[in-house]
């Protein structure tokens, strides 16, 4: 960022939950391709049909509010979002306004050694909207359009957005507390929480100030963020352009920008100038919730371990910060680790193993992680190999990834590929005199107090051994006999 | 008790077109409603409960059970114009 200025972020995050039906009625919420087959009087509306909230949706938004250190609160009303959009069918969204479902939350943010805690201001339930498809020479641009498509099949579909103070500095930041939140709803099931195909969406509020103003700077409201690199991009966008118009003596106006990800730019979305004004109203078809204590705790007692709990476990049995944050993001590889070291291997071995050698060797071969030959029992086996002497470090990749490949366990892979290390120090102690006494004169130098041929020394020994002495009882052979 | 109101502001959002003669009429409608809330915000209120829902319940659920939904045929070709199974509209943003 430009000296002498500062960002300041707020973000809306939209996650579509995963139950079974949608929010007020019993159509699937997990949508069929063909438009307009998941629809009924309720999500269509059609005059006189009643909505009816999804129990399980409401549980899901109490688990959400509760990772996110929210409170709850036991009374919650819905309301009436007022507004005329094609995509919305009954020219209202039932949402939240005052006393949404969670309240006052934080969720701490690891953004690369340091950490942050970004304020949650709200987390309420909705609706999400139908699906408009703009069809025109513009291809799918909605400025271009000639006419829209609309398919109603998401309508009704449960929505909760998550509402963060404007407690972020950087698109560093914004992108960690994506990433962060995107790990929680993961966490606890509620949503497949996927950037790309919009079951998760950010909005981004974006505004600078010179650095020591007190007063906020105008903000604009970045939509169409489809992955968390994109939301980064977006950011960093936004502030260098707020920062440049001011600069040159223009102002920010508020407004709704678009992000394309093509050009790597915002554009104003164009709308009406007029404000918006929502008109929101307790909406008479629902009764109030009562998220009871009993309730609340029950909700409570079915959170499974979140992400950054799983993270400083991993850290504790000894990898560092970014290995244990790979491993926690990737299932496949959190359970063979966890498995691992819950049978005794050292969590630093396998840690690099897994997110260095099996991560980098499957992608390589656009493999998939889930698929790999590897065992839990594998890893223990193999680092119990490694720790005894029998293999090299460099042999151990070998075995490590011949292990993934499916050719055996470590120990019939080591054995078949002639890998196995002597550490019989009878034979080696044999290769060392024979190697001693063929070089006196690096002998002597040694004696005379000249380290460097001890490295000669050792090649040679491993050279006389094939290269399958260990090479830490041959280090120790060499120094105990060039001992003055 | 005079309520400002402003009606035009109001029909604009609420997609009515009024003419003058109706902007009128209902502006004095809407403000004999607003004077009567005003009122009933003037009564003494101490000690009464606050009400937010008429109803002495909350919390009517419906079970995360998927049931048959319309079918398409019976109400699409209810709209004015629809193609390839969608609902048609007009473009959506004006020049």
């Amino acid at each position: 960022m430009k000296p002498g200025w500062e960002a300041v972020i707020g973000l809306e995050t939209h996650v579509e939950l995963n139950t079974k039906s949608k929010m007020f009625c019993s159509c699937p919420a997990d949508i069929p391709d063909e438009p307009n087959t998941a629809c009924c009087p309720v999500c269509l509306a059609l005059p006189g049909a009643l909505p009816v909230p999804n129990e399980k949706a409401i549980e899901g938004i109490v688990k959400i509010g509760l990772a996110l250190n929210c409170e709850i609160n036991q009374s919650s009303l819905f309301y009436r979002k007022n507004y005329f959009y094609p995509d919305l069918p009954k020219n209202y969204q039932i949402s939240q306004y005052t006393f949404p479902v969670c309240e006052h939350g934080s969720v701490p943010v690891d953004v690369g050694d340091e950490s942050v805690t970004v304020g949650i201001t709200r987390v309420h339930m909705e609706e999400d909207t139908g699906k408009s498809t703009h069809v025109g020479e513009g291809g799918g641009r909605i400025h271009d359009a000639d006419h829209t498509l609309l398919d109603f099949n998401r309508a009704g579909v449960p929505l909760v957005e998550i509402v963060t103070e404007p407690d972020i500095r950087s698109p560093e930041e914004a992108r960690a507390y994506g990433a962060e939140l995107q790990r929680i709803v993961l966490a606890l099931g509620v949503s497949d929480a996927k950037l790309e195909t919009g079951s998760m969406r950010f909005d981004a509020n974006v505004s600078v100030r010179r650095i020591g103003d007190e007063t906020l700077g105008t903000r604009s409201e970045t939509k169409n963020v489809n992955s968390l690199r994109s939301l980064q991009r977006a950011v960093a966008y936004e502030i260098e352009r707020q920062i440049q118009v001011l600069e040159s003596g223009g102002s920010i106006h508020q407004e709704t920008r678009h992000w394309n990800e093509d050009s790597g730019e915002t554009t104003s979305m164009r709308t009406k100038e007029e404000s918006e004004d929502y008109r929101y109203f307790q909406d008479p078809d629902l009764l109030p919730l009562d998220v009871s204590p009993e309730w609340r705790n029950a909700i409570a007692s079915t959170i499974p371990e979140l992400p950054a709990v799983q993270r400083a476990r991993y850290v504790a049995s000894g990898v560092d910060a970014k290995t244990a944050e790979l491993l926690a993001d990737t299932a496949a590889l959190s359970s063979l680790f966890e498995e691992a070291v819950e049978a005794g291997a050292p969590g630093r071995a396998v840690g690099i193993w897994l997110t260095g050698d099996v991560v980098g060797h499957v992608r390589r071969d656009d493999g998939d992680l889930d698929a790999i030959s590897l065992t839990a029992a594998h890893l223990v086996e193999l680092a119990s190999m490694v720790d005894g002497g029998k293999l090299s470090s460099s042999a151990a990749k070998e075995v490590l990834l011949a292990a993934v490949e499916g050719e055996g366990s470590p120990s019939e892979i080591a054995a078949a590929r002639d890998l196995i290390q002597v550490s019989d120090s009878g034979a080696i102690e044999a290769a060392v005199d024979a190697v001693l006494a063929e070089n006196q004169d690096a002998v002597e130098k040694i004696m005379a107090g000249d380290a460097k041929p001890i490295g000669f020394l050792m090649g040679q020994v491993m050279r006389e051994m094939g290269g399958k002495a260990d090479p830490n009882v041959v280090r120790e052979l060499l120094h105990a006999k060039t001992n003055p | 008790m005079p309520v400002d109101i402003d009606i035009a502001k109001v029909a604009k959002l609420a997609r009515l077109a009024l003419s003058d003669e109706e902007l009128a009429a209902y502006s004095t409608q809407l403000e004999n409603i607003l004077e009567n809330a005003e009122r009933v915000q003037a009564l003494p209120t101490d000690g009464v409960e606050p009400t937010s829902h008429p109803l002495p319940m909350v919390n009517a659920f419906r079970d995360d059970v998927v049931e048959e939904c319309l079918d398409r045929d019976s109400f699409l070709p209810s709209a004015p114009d629809t193609q390839d199974g969608q609902f048609r509209v007009p473009r959506i943003l004006g020049e």
